[in-house]
């Protein structure tokens, strides 16, 4: 993820509302090693392969995140409805996303568990924005999102939204997960 | 001005005289549960971390309950276990209840409380969202994951934003004799929906509370994240004490919200007047009564997991079955297996539970997590292609107990008995008698 605070460019894909971390990864497939370097390039062939076909990659549907035999997705900039990775508390939901090649997440609401999983883990940067998005933008359009203006530009569509600042978290992020802030602080040894 | 429980616990963990909602917040932790799934990754991150070396910074206070995909061929969730068997040798953990040996236990929410890990006015966190459940007892408990769950192994501390609080009022004096707390649950999940309650305590309390058993309490908080919720939480009371105090020596201190605490919002319910309730697919604050839905298809119907799986729910589905052939594929699954052993000595007119659920023609699967989450191909209940099943359990979501194509209904196991007995979505009150008080 970027930790830096450059623009954040790709490909978007999109989905509707209550995408809940089983349709995100699978439960099946949480067995995969997270360490080991092939194993894990697992959970980017999976990622969101529990998202019903008609819903994955909106308006038209039937599009996968990765490609058939495929770990990386073309995709780099999800945006979605209200209360994205609702359910389980699986760290395995952002690392997936993240191992598929997603950077960044903007929707009008997060679950909790999957919001704080992904910035402690450093996985990917989750945005706000302040309305629905997921009706506007098309699976595939060009976005740029600028970080330090807080605006989504949609290059495709010429139409730019603004995002809501990350706020309290942004420390977290910038710094690139839980583990880096505490040692920016003090609060756990240096490496 | 007062305080509710959460933030009073929260003040105290963090060295704090009080605290309010926004503040973020580093807490002492009491407890960290993990289990099979999430460990493995958890133990990796500890060990890239704090070093190859780096022992837990409290090995009394980590407990590792292996429950999810425990009877299952899969090479990789097997390995899983063996990486949680050589961490537990490695650091000499004392609570490891490991698969195989008499010590497993079996689902992690219903195992904790019963040995003696949920304890009023603690933090608990655990790598599971529905660690909510712990709530029950007066502490504030909630789900994270596997990077902050390395990060309390190796520091005993975690970052919290202190929630709001909802409160959910119970009026009343007992529950009808065909409502169960899943009933209640599932109404609250249906008028606020599946983010009504994000980044908030959902607080359950007023005097219909004294009418609830600890596992009828277990089942609200289990499911506060359904709705969202950070943790769910009831006031400790006698009933909390007895429960706890059969389960551990450890002292502890109950904590209480303030008369004048601030609520972002209040909202009662009559326990005497509510009804029997499902989420239909695909979510689980899709509600209905079950009147509205009564004669819908079902194929198969599943009693289980640590919303649905405790001892309670399988007398209430007893009572029901017994001296009935089930009409669908019904699979029992204790949660642990204390209540697997319980199900061979509880009794219903003389014929122990196990035997009632037999004789209908049950299937019964061991202590686990099981089919709730689906899991490996293999798994105990799976719903494998386009089942419509009708489930004690806590998520109704797409594919959450399998096949993308199957279906999900959630429901009491009063509701889910029923519905096995006649074959299709059956109102309990069919087989109990309303009580005209």
């Amino acid at each position: 993820m970027s930790i830096n605070q450059e623009p954040i460019k790709g490909k978007a894909f999109v989905l509707g509302k209550n995408i809940d971390t089983d349709q995100i990864i699978p439960a099946a497939h949480l067995v995969y090693s997270l360490e080991d370097p092939e194993e894990r390039k697992l959970y980017g062939k999976y990622a969101l392969s529990g998202v019903p076909i008609a819903e994955s990659g909106l308006p038209h549907g039937n599009i996968p995140l990765t490609k058939e035999g495929e770990t990386d997705s073309e995709f780099k900039i999800i945006v979605a409805s209200d209360n994205f990775g609702c359910g389980s508390s699986r760290e395995h939901a952002p690392a997936s996303l993240e191992i598929a090649g997603i950077e960044a997440i903007i929707s009008s609401s997060y679950a909790r568990i999957f919001y704080r999983n992904s910035v402690d883990g450093g996985f990917l940067i989750p945005f706000e924005s302040y309305e629905d998005l997921s009706t506007e933008i098309h699976t595939g359009d060009e976005l740029e999102i600028d970080q330090v203006n807080h605006q989504l530009k949609n290059v495709t569509q010429d139409k730019v939204y603004k995002i809501k600042p990350l706020g309290s978290v942004a420390d977290i992020v910038h710094a690139g997960g839980i583990f880096e802030y505490a040692r920016q602080n003090g609060m756990v040894p240096a490496k | 001005m007062g305080m509710t429980l959460t933030e009073k616990i929260l003040a105290k963990h963090s060295g704090r005289d009080r605290v309010s909602p926004g503040d973020n917040v580093w807490v002492d932790v009491d407890i960290l549960m993990t289990h099979d799934v999430c460990g493995p990754p958890a133990i990796g991150i500890f060990h890239k971390q704090f070093g190859e070396n780096a022992k837990v910074w409290d090995k009394e206070k980590l407990v590792i309950i292996p429950d999810h995909y425990i009877f299952t061929n899969d090479k990789y969730a097997n390995r899983n276990v063996d990486v949680l068997r050589a961490f537990a040798a490695e650091q000499d953990l004392p609570y490891f209840y490991d698969v195989g040996t008499d010590s497993y236990k079996g689902v992690c929410h219903v195992a904790l409380p019963e040995e003696g890990f949920t304890r009023p006015g603690e933090v608990l966190f655990g790598t599971d969202s529905h660690t909510c459940t712990a709530g029950a007892f007066g502490q504030f408990a909630t789900g994270i994951g596997n990077t902050d769950a390395a990060f309390i192994m190796g520091t005993g501390k975690l970052w919290v934003k202190v929630p709001e609080t909802m409160r959910f009022v119970f009026e009343g004096t007992s529950l009808p004799p065909y409502l169960m707390a899943k009933d209640v649950i599932l109404q609250i999940i249906g008028d606020i929906g599946t983010d009504g309650a994000t980044y908030r305590t959902m607080e359950f309390a007023g005097p219909g509370i004294k009418a609830l058993t600890m596992e009828d309490r277990m089942t609200l908080t289990n499911m506060a994240i359904e709705a969202g919720g950070k943790n769910g939480v009831v006031e400790p009371d006698e009933v909390t004490e007895a429960y706890v105090k059969a389960r551990t020596n450890k002292p502890y201190e109950k904590v209480y919200s303030d008369p004048d605490a601030q609520y972002h919002s209040v909202r009662h319910y009559n326990l005497e007047e509510m009804v029997p309730m499902v989420a239909k697919p695909h979510s689980p604050d899709n509600k209905a009564t079950v009147e509205e839905v009564e004669g819908g298809y079902l194929d198969r119907a599943y009693i289980g997991s640590c919303t649905g799986g405790k001892l309670s729910d399988f007398r209430a589905a007893a009572e029901i079955i017994r001296g009935n052939k089930v009409k669908l594929d019904t699979y029992i699954v204790p949660a642990t297996t204390e209540i697997a052993r319980a199900l061979e000595t509880e009794t219903i007119f003389g014929t122990p539970l196990i035997d009632i659920f037999r004789e209908a023609g049950c299937k019964i699967g061991n202590a686990s997590c099981a089919a709730c989450l689906g899991g490996p191909s293999d798994t105990f209940g799976r719903l494998n292609n386009e089942e419509v099943c009708i489930s004690s359990t806590n998520r109704n979501y797409p594919g959450r107990m399998g096949s993308k194509q199957s279906q999900v209904y959630l429901a009491s196991p009063y509701t889910v008995a029923a519905s096995a007995v006649t074959g299709v979505i059956t109102d309990p009150r069919v087989f109990i008698q309303e009580t005209v008080i």
